[in-house]
Order: structure tokens, then C-alpha cells, then sequence
């Protein structure tokens, strides 16, 4: 079970895409996932048939729990560990049983990534190590999650030295203060006598839990939540309980961000003359289906701004801010009937306009209708958040952490303005930037903002 | 297009962008936006689902004045 987003903490299958004796590659998708904010296609981070399903639909489980089995050709073993008994610890490591080989390049990656060669199952020729191997192991080292290759262009989270977990040991007294604590133990280092989880060792990751992207917080659910039935019938009472869900899984999440995050905030007030001028011009030569919206020209620029300032554009993991290379651009969608959820235009930089438009409406729409795909809620590196079309001028968002800027966008409105002298009447809006300071500072902060208000003068080279 | 045919139309479209609303007991003077919560996207879907079912393109410039409901049905009913 993959983590969706920092903030999930169980999910279920609610269907398959594929069936035992499928032959899957990497990226295929094999699963709709239903975490509490939406049902959402998984793909496969492995090659190989699906030999077996290790949990049964609409059963709820954590997230790190192995949900299906996929071996490599008919003589390879098992590359998914075997399916953890209920209530015990997710198996999160690979088979140790074999010792793999691997070239001196693959060992310069792996002691690069910190990932401990000798107790990797190798996938390629004869059991080689590949790199993927090394790349999954360092996630999952990261992450309580099934082996998951990085997408080349995500930030690869602060790898950690491979823990030995299996079966995790703590005392009665250490497991009552993981209740207390929220903290599950499977997700815990131990640094005790036998790798045994002290009562030191969770209360730092009680605190590092919330700045970690790859350590959901538990405890939270409710008992309910295991025994869910299958979301095949979405009655009034399922859809209210869907809506509770998800608000608590955003208040979670945000309450986390205001407590461990330091906000600063600014605010600037653009000019869209040229950009609301030239868009006219554009769609009146357009039939609906292709035109633009304001929104369209204001990701864009925020996108192309984030790649030139990447400060703000990344994930805060364990401490350290990694800045990322690639510019996803989360995308807060209200849903109808309460909650949001912030999916990523991938590349969003790189997009023309009319792509970025077209993959905002097709974003919009599978949001709305539950059919985003695990990348999109997993990949976003700064978020936008676009009230304005529904009325108010600013916006001061609450960033989504790991992430560390959350841009807001207000309503487009006519006011005067003084150009050349002269006072004339303008659209206008207010461009807002809720960023962390522990990765970045007013300064950096500005020259964003403002760069965004460059870009925007400039529209038809968005 | 009559006014009633043009009702059917744009409920139909409404139900295609916003499946949540009741269009059966949909009050006609209803807002668009702040009624039924569309957004900018949704409105050009709304308009999109318009046009490819009554023929009727809308340009920019009309935009504004289709704030509610009974507006747009009036609007669909004058120009197909």
C-alpha cells in the first residue's frame, strides 16, 4: 500500500486492474486505491507477473502493507514479502535470503543512497542488482512503503541507513506510549538492545513524524475504519462519512503544518492588463472547448517562477530541504460537497499553455470524479490554491508539508491604477505566498512574487 | 429553442458538471457561482456541454452577464 500523500495513513483496494498471471511492467496500473480523500489508480514499481493479492478488496490496511505479490520471471522468488498477520508489523524489507551481485557503479549508488547492498534481492541477470533495486531500497528505507522506484525526476527523500525491522520489539510500557503518542511501530527505528524501540526512540519520531513525508502519523483513525465495507454502493451515509473523513484528514494535516512549519507570508497585487487582454483575444478566435482561463495564465506563471527559484519549490524531509529539480505544481481542487485535495500538474514549466489548460480541466474533472493516479497526489512540490474564482481577493494558504511554499491566487477585480502617470481602471489580483522559513526567506520569497508578475506582463510567452 | 427546451438543456449540463445538484428541484434563480459553487473551469465545461447540445457558442465577452441560472436558460432560448 503506497503512500498517497504525507498525510495518509491507511488505504484500501477497492478494485483490481490487473488479475493473478498478468504480466505487469513497471508503471502499469494494477489498483484503485481508496485512501480517506479519494479512490486513486496505483501502478506497479515492479516487472514481473502478478503471482497472488495479499489483501482482499475493501479490506483497510496501513500504509507499507504489501498488497499484491509480483515475481520477477518463473524462477525468481518472491520480490514482495509476504503479507504481514493482522495487527502485526508491515513487512517493509526485502528477502534477505539472497546476496545478490552488483557493478561498481550500482555500489557507488547504493553507499551514495546508504543502502546496504548485501541485503538486497536483486532483480536483473542472475539475480544482479540493478538499479532500481538500489533506487527502491533507498525509498524504502525512507519509507514504510513496498518497493516503490523514484520517478527520475521526484526528489529522492533523505535516505537513512537500511533499518533491520521485521518484528519490531519494544516493551508493553514502550507500546502504551506509542498509543499515547499516535506513533505506529512499524514505523520506528529501534536504537534499544536488539534493535528494540525505546520510549527515547518514540518520542523523536513522534516529533519527526510530522516533517517527514514518508512517515505517515498514525493513530488517528478510528476502529471503524478496519472493517469499511467496499465502496461499491456510495450511499448518502458513505458519501457524509467520505466527507468527514476527508476533513479530518486535511485538519490533520494542516494542524500539523501550522504546529511544526514557520510561515512567513507576503503579498503583492499584480497587474493582468496585458495578460487579461491578450487571453481575450485568444479565445474570441476560439471555440469553448480550447479556451483559457485566468487561472490557465496564473499556474503557468507560478510554475515558471518556482523553476527559476527553487527555494520555495521542494520537499523539508528529516530536517534538511531538498530542493527539486522539476517543478510539479499541486493544483488545490475544492470538491463538491466539502474538502480539497491538491493534485500535481506534472512538468508543469515545461507545459505550453494550451497543454497546462488541457491538463488543468482533465485534473479538475478525475479530482472531482476520484480517478487521480498515485504520482499525482504523491509528486507535488509547491501547491497553488486559486479561491479567487469563488470570490474572495487574497489568499493566505497553509502550506502542505513536506512542501514548503503555497501560492494563492484571489479573485481577478478591476481597480484603479496609476500607469505612466496616469490613474486607468485595471484587473487585477492579489498574488499571495505562504512559504517556510526554514527553507527559504523573505527575500528568495519576493524575487519569486515578483517574478511571477514579470511573467505575467509577458503573457504570450507563457 | 424554446425557454422550456433551453431549460432541459441547461439542466442537463449542469447535471453533467455538478452531478451533486438536485436539478429537479433546482430554484432557476440560483447563482451559478455562489449558489452552485461552479468554478471557472466548470463554467467553461457548462458552456462546452452547451454548446455541443444546442448549438449555441458563447463568446467571452457574454460571460459576465450569465450569473444564474434563469439567465443562462434565457440566454441558451435567444440564441439557438
Amino acid at each position: 500500500m503506497p503512500s498517497l500523500g504525507a498525510d495518509m495513513e491507511h488505504g484500501k483496494v477497492v478494485e483490481w486492474l490487473v488479475k493473478p498471471g498478468d504480466y505487469v511492467h513497471r508503471g502499469d496500473l494494477i489498483a484503485e486505491v481508496d485512501t480517506e480523500k479519494t479512490v486513486m489508480e496505483v501502478e506497479s514499481f515492479e516487472e514481473g507477473i502478478v503471482a497472488e493479492f495479499l489483501v482482499d478488496l475493501g479490506e483497510t490496511v496501513p500504509v507499507g502493507t504489501p498488497i499484491a505479490r509480483i515475481t520477477g520471471t518463473p524462477a525468481d522468488g518472491a520480490l514482495v514479502p509476504p503479507k504481514a498477520a493482522p495487527g502485526a508489523t508491515p513487512a517493509v524489507q526485502p528477502p534477505l535470503e539472497s546476496v545478490g551481485h552488483a557493478t561498481p557503479p550500482i555500489r557507488h549508488l547504493a553507499h551514495e543512497l546508504g543502502v546496504e547492498i548485501e541485503h538486497l534481492h536483486g532483480t536483473g541477470r542472475q539475480g544482479a542488482i540493478t538499479r532500481a533495486d538500489v533506487e527502491a531500497a533507498a525509498e524504502r528505507s525512507a519509507a514504510p512503503a513496498p518497493p516503490a522506484a523514484t520517478p527520475p525526476a521526484a526528489p529522492t527523500p533523505t535516505p537513512t541507513p537500511t533499518p533491520t525491522m521485521g518484528r519490531v520489539r519494544s516493551s508493553p510500557r514502550a507500546r502504551r506510549l506509542a498509543a499515547k503518542l499516535g506513533v505506529d511501530l512499524a514505523g520506528v527505528r529501534g536504537t534499544g538492545p536488539g534493535n528494540a524501540v525505546t520510549e527515547a526512540d518514540l518520542r523523536a519520531e513522534a516529533l519527526a513524524a510530522p516533517l517527514s513525508a514518508s512517515v505517515p502519523e498514525r493513530g488517528a483513525a478510528p476502529p471503524s475504519d478496519t472493517a469499511a465495507p467496499t465502496a461499491e454502493t456510495a450511499t448518502a451515509t458513505e458519501a457524509a462519512e467520505r466527507i468527514a473523513k476527508l476533513r479530518r484528514a486535511v485538519g490533520e494535516l494542516m494542524a500539523r503544518s501550522k504546529r511544526e512549519v514557520p510561515h512567513y507570508y507576503l503579498s503583492t497585487t499584480i497587474d493582468l492588463g496585458a495578460a487579461m487582454a491578450w487571453m481575450q483575444r485568444i479565445n474570441s478566435e476560439r471555440p469553448i472547448a480550447t479556451r483559457l482561463v485566468p487561472a490557465a495564465l496564473l499556474l503557468a506563471a507560478a510554475a515558471k517562477a518556482a523553476k527559476e527559484v527553487p527555494d520555495i519549490n521542494g520537499f523539508f524531509i528529516d530536517g534538511v530541504f531538498k530542493p527539486s529539480p522539476a517543478v510539479h505544481l499541486g493544483v488545490a481542487v475544492a470538491l463538491r460537497g466539502g474538502g480539497i485535495v491538491a493534485p500535481a500538474l506534472h512538468d508543469a514549466d515545461t507545459l505550453a499553455l494550451d497543454q497546462l489548460m488541457e491538463r488543468l480541466r482533465d485534473l479538475t474533472v478525475r479530482a472531482r470524479a476520484g480517478h487521480l493516479q498515485r504520482a499525482e497526489m504523491a509528486d507535488p512540490t509547491i501547491t497553488v490554491t486559486n479561491l479567487g474564482d469563488l470570490g474572495v481577493e487574497t489568499v493566505f494558504g497553509v502550506i502542505y508539508p513536506p512542501q514548503v511554499a503555497l501560492v494563492g491566487f484571489g479573485r481577478v477585480v478591476s481597480q484603479p491604477r496609476a500607469i505612466d502617470g496616469l490613474i486607468g481602471v485595471r484587473p487585477t489580483v492579489t498574488a499571495t505566498l505562504s512559504a517556510d522559513h526554514r527553507a527559504s526567506d523573505g527575500l528568495r520569497g519576493s524575487l519569486f512574487l515578483a517574478r511571477i508578475d514579470e511573467l505575467l506582463q509577458k503573457p504570450e510567452k507563457l | 429553442m424554446n425557454e422550456h427546451e433551453a431549460r432541459a438543456a441547461v439542466l442537463a449540463a449542469i447535471h453533467e458538471v455538478a452531478p451533486d445538484v438536485n436539478t429537479e428541484r433546482l430554484d432557476a434563480n440560483s447563482r451559478l457561482r455562489q449558489d452552485l459553487e461552479l468554478d471557472s473551469l466548470d463554467f467553461l465545461r457548462l458552456l462546452e456541454n452547451l454548446a455541443q447540445s444546442t448549438g449555441v457558442s458563447t463568446p467571452e465577452e457574454d460571460y459576465a452577464d450569465l450569473t444564474s441560472v434563469q439567465r443562462l436558460i434565457h440566454y441558451i432560448a435567444a440564441h439557438s
